[in-house]
This record gives C-alpha cells, structure tokens and sequence, in this order.
C-alpha cells in the first residue's frame, strides 16, 4: 500500500470541495444570526398608525407625536407662516421636493395636504438629531432674515416651515412626511398611513 | 515545589513561555519616559475587565431600567461609584494611553520594517477599541448616549444604495431602542472584549518574535554576544518590570486622583447631558462625542456634503483611521529614529500633531463659520502629513545613525 503513488489531483479535488461545501454551511449558518439581529416582528408592530385630534392644535402651534419611536410634528401653521413659504424658495436647496422623501400628495410648495397642517419626522437628515422649532421671525441668533422654521443645533442645518432645507448646509434633504391622512370627521389626522398604505 | 513545576513543563509549556516572554525577552536597555504605555495600557485593560464585570452584576440593560440601574450602582451599590468612576476614567486614560503609545512608534519608527504586523495589529487593536468605547457609551441611556449613538448608527445610513437598511440593521429598530441597547450590551460585554484580548496577544506576540524598538531605533539583534544575547538587550524580568511598576506608580496616582475628585472631568470623561435618562423625542443643544472621537468627528464635520449625500464626509472620516494601516509602507526612509531624521519630518510630525488637537478642540465645541474652515485646513493637514511622509521620507537627508544603543 505504502508503495502506491498518491493521486495529487484527487486530494485536491477533495480539499477544494470539502472547503466549498463548508464555506456554504458556514454562510447558510450566517443567515439566521444576521437576519437576528434586523427588525423583530415586535418592533415591526409598533410601527402602527396613529391618530390625532387636531382641533387641539393651536394656530402657530407645534405637537410631537410618537411613531415608531420617531418624533412626529404636527404644525398648525398660521396665513403669516404660510406665506413665508413662498418669499424663502430662492434660499432652499431643493424648495421643489425633487430629491426629498414624502408621498406624492405632499410634494409641493407645502409639503403637505392642506397648507394649514404640516404632519413631518422631526428627524434631521444629516444625522438624525431631532431639530428645534423656530417659528418666530428673526429669532434669536438664527438672523435677522429668519422667517420662521427648524434649526437642528447638532451640526447647524436650517429648515423652513415646511422642513425644507436651506441651501449649502450639512442636511442634504429636505425633513421626511410620513404617510398621513385626514379622516372623514375633519378633525382626526391619521399618521403611518393613508389611501394607498392602507390594508383591511 | 520545582517538582511540581516539573510536572507542569512535561505537560505545559509553562517555564519556556515564561523564559520566551519575561525573564529572557531581551528589550533594548535604553527604553525611556515614552516605554511606559505598552504596560500601562495592559494594566488599563485588565482595570477595565474587571471593573467591568463587577458592573454588570448590577447593571440591566433594558430601556426601562438602564438609567436607573447606573443610579443604583452609584447610590446603593456597596462602593459602587467607585467601580462605575474607575471603569469610565479607565475608557478616557486608555484612550490617552493608547494616543501617546502610538505617538511613541511614530517618533521611534517602531512601525517600520520588520514591526509592520506589530503595527497593523496595533491600528486594529485602537479600531476594536473604538467600537468597545462607543458601544459601552450607550449603556447608561443618558441623552448624550442615546444621541451619540443616533448620530453615529446615522452615518451607516449614508452610504450609497444600502445605507438605510444597514443603519435599520444596525440598531434592529426604525431609531435607537432597546434593541439596540441589548446588543450593543452583548457587544460590549462579550464580542469586543474577546477580540481586543485576542489582538493584543497577536500584538505581543508579534513584537516578541521581531523583538522592541528602542529611541535610537537601532536593531539591538544586529550585535550579541558570545551566548547569542543582544549586547545592548537586558531581561524583561526584572529589568523593565521594575521599571514599568514605578509607571503604575504614578499612574495610578493620577488615575485615583481624577477617580475621586473629578470623575467627570469637568464634563469630558462623563458628560452633562448624561445624567439626564434618554429621550428619543428631544435632541439636548450641541451633542458631540466624548473627547476621544473628536478629532475624528471634526473632520466628518468639516467635508461638505456632495450631491445630497452626506456620504464624502462618512468616508473621509473613515479614511482618517484607515490611512493609518498604510504608515509602515508610506514611511520610506531607511532611519526609523526621529533623532537621525531631518528637519522636514519633525516639522511635518508637529504639524500633525497640532492639527490632530487642534481637530479635537473644535470636535467638542459647535460648529460654526470659522470653526468649519479651521476644521477644513487641519484635515488638509491631517492628510498631508501621509503625502508629505510618503515624499519626505524618499529625499530627506538623515544623519548618521549609531551601530549600538546610545544612553545620554
């Protein structure tokens, strides 16, 4: 036996597919563990819409709401506040909504489905810090051309009342709308979902 | 007793490793003041792992009890604040351990031929290091650690294509929850610690079988004598453990000292917004990270973000760490000894280390129109001293470097 030439090539072939067929175990093994650690089912859940009595939303008035552990704003915006929407288009980097992430329905001059009520994530999309609300003109140290809006002190990003951001800041984008509709009775804003999202 | 010993070394190779690593690993006998972080920064190690087990007796991590839980540990926990206040000014002492041991292999060129490994081991060792730091910062659930960590799990989220699913990943939930605190507590406690140990065993072992560096950056192993000992080596044991006990000494003097009079550090080591529980619906005024990223985070601050994507900053801030594997192969003079180099690399080595400080000033303070630029020319600078070595270091005219050691 001991005599016997060794079939290099047969070894080989054997190395080289055991270590294939390891490799494939070993990835196939990965999947559950990556796939662990996304997204649970819970966490999935909570992501649940949530409705909101507008009529106790003052004019000017900002409320935060909680949506999948996000601060969600809703803005009652005033004629003043709507009308500094337009005067600031020249300073924002995308006023048109081009690039920003929103439903169809909000991507306008509002960015949103009545002029009057902003609904937005008030998450910065620099870094995720979550913004001040600025509303007054001229506000303190934000400049006498302050016409009102979102500052997020964590890397200096400014945003207009409709959390369009202005020209040449860290945030790339304008604030992210969520999905949201208004509910037959007028007085019920519902967040995390609208017509389309809508199941059941 | 030798008869036991005995018993051992027919099974364990106990008596040749001592021999190999401490009482027979010849280290050059000129080592001087910078000699002493290798150590230290062992014995910081070892003061992190066990206070660090004696907290997780008593810590929970749950976004329900984990601000709490530090509160428990620091009011009704038996010395309690004590282990809490050693294990984080041990974070902030083994960051400025690990900062000056690898300003020391830059003046010595420690990281030069055949020490590459010893290197590349070392960068990775501060990578793990930093991914430890940051992990066990959120563990205490304040606002700057909930914020910090928001911040920083966000710049996944800017990498182009999958960047939003990898930061979704990361945290396992739409923003920073307990699910995220969970896993960053089993990391923490569990995957990087193993890890570090395993790199810094590779990285003694490396640097034993090369053996050390020294000041004058000459090869000790270049001239030994008749037994096949280096001429200018002495023992490890009791040599330099003798002289590294009288660097714990006086590190430890400094280390209790900020432990039991100022634990914050006037806000650095702990930070104010800190002692508040986390709240995911309000970001406190100007969140930074703790002293030890600055410098980093003012360079991710200081690149403009390109075409809607805040991606270049991410990425060069990633490449400030990275670049550091390429010094061994950037670095080509053949004079691994600042005190044989020329003038231009002292100069171009101070200017790195200004603008690295100067980096993590304006990493803590806002960021405003002068800091931005400010924080532009020193990452200019920052990368300039990579290029300028790799140019200065092929027509630099060095001095003559000695045969042996030199003791002044």
């Amino acid at each position: 036996m001991a005599s016997e030439e060794v079939d290099r090539n047969r070894r080989r072939f054997l190395t080289g597919a055991t270590t294939v067929v390891g490799g494939a175990g070993l990835v196939a093994l990965a999947v559950p563990f990556v796939s662990s650690m996304g997204t649970s089912a819970r966490a999935q859940a909570a992501g649940a819409p949530i409705e909101v009595d507008i009529s106790l939303i003052q004019e000017g008035q900002r409320l935060t709401f909680e949506w999948r552990g996000q601060p969600v704003w809703v803005v009652r915006r005033s004629q003043r506040m709507i009308d500094s929407l337009e005067q600031i288009e020249g300073r924002l980097a995308d006023p048109e909504s081009q690039q920003s992430t929103q439903p169809e329905y909000a991507r306008n001059r509002y960015r949103s489905r009545e002029p009057e009520f902003l609904v937005m994530i008030g998450i910065c999309t620099h870094l995720g810090c979550s913004p001040s609300y600025r509303p007054q003109e001229g506000a303190a140290g934000l400049g006498a051309d302050w016409l009102g809006g979102f500052f997020c002190a964590c890397h200096g990003s400014s945003y207009d009342l409709a959390g369009r951001v202005y020209a040449d800041q860290p945030a790339p984008l304008n604030m992210e709308i969520p999905p949201h509709m208004f509910a037959e009775d007028g007085q019920t804003l519902v967040i995390g979902e609208d017509e389309e999202t809508q199941t059941g | 007793m030798s008869k036991l010993l005995t018993w051992v070394d027919d099974r364990f190779p106990l008596t040749k490793m001592w021999r190999e690593h401490v009482s027979e690993y010849y280290a050059p006998k000129n080592f001087n003041f910078w000699y002493y972080f290798g150590s230290l920064a062992m014995l910081v190690l070892v003061l992190q792992i066990v206070t660090g087990i004696f907290l997780t007796m008593h810590y929970q991590p749950s976004a329900e009890r984990a601000f709490s839980s530090v509160e428990f540990i620091m009011r009704d926990v038996n010395y309690g604040w004590l282990i809490r206040y050693m294990h984080t000014t041990g974070a902030s002492m083994f960051f400025i351990i690990v900062y000056l041991h690898m300003f020391r292999a830059l003046l010595y060129g420690s990281y030069k031929k055949p020490r590459e490994l010893i290197w590349v081991f070392g960068v990775l060792i501060f990578l793990c290091l930093m991914a430890e730091a940051f992990f066990g910062y959120l563990l205490p659930w304040g606002q700057m650690s909930y914020w910090a960590a928001q911040v920083i799990i966000a710049l996944f989220g800017t990498v182009p294509f999958v960047g939003p699913e990898l930061a979704q990943w990361i945290r396992g939930d739409f923003v920073v929850s307990e699910a995220t605190l969970t896993r960053f507590f089993a990391l923490h406690v569990i995957a990087m610690p193993l890890v570090l140990i395993a790199l810094v065993v590779a990285h003694i072992l490396a640097l034993h079988e090369v053996g050390s560096n020294n000041p004058d950056g000459v090869e000790i192993k270049k001239n030994k004598d008749a037994n096949g000992i280096p001429k200018d080596g002495i023992p490890f044991h009791p040599y330099y453990t003798v002289k590294d006990l009288v660097g714990v000494a006086v590190f430890f003097i400094i280390f209790f000292f900020i432990v039991f009079f100022m634990p914050t550090f006037g806000g650095f080591f702990i930070e104010r917004p800190n002692f508040e529980p986390a709240d995911p619906l309000t970001t406190p005024a100007n969140i930074h990270p703790v002293w030890y990223f600055t410098p980093f985070y003012a360079i991710l601050r200081a690149v403009p973000s390109l075409a809607g994507s805040s991606f270049p900053g991410v990425a060069v801030m990633g490449a400030s760490v990275l670049v550091l594997f390429l010094l061994p192969w950037l670095d080509r003079s053949p004079v691994r000894s600042i005190r044989y180099r020329s003038i231009w690399f002292k100069l171009l080595l101070a200017v790195f280390v200004v603008s690295f400080i100067i980096l993590g000033y304006l990493g803590a303070v806002p960021a405003g129109t002068t800091e931005t630029i400010v924080a532009r020319i020193c990452t200019i600078l920052y990368f300039g001293f990579f290029v300028g070595l790799y140019f200065v270091s092929k027509f630099e005219t060095t001095k003559p470097v000695p045969e042996r050691v030199t003791t002044k």
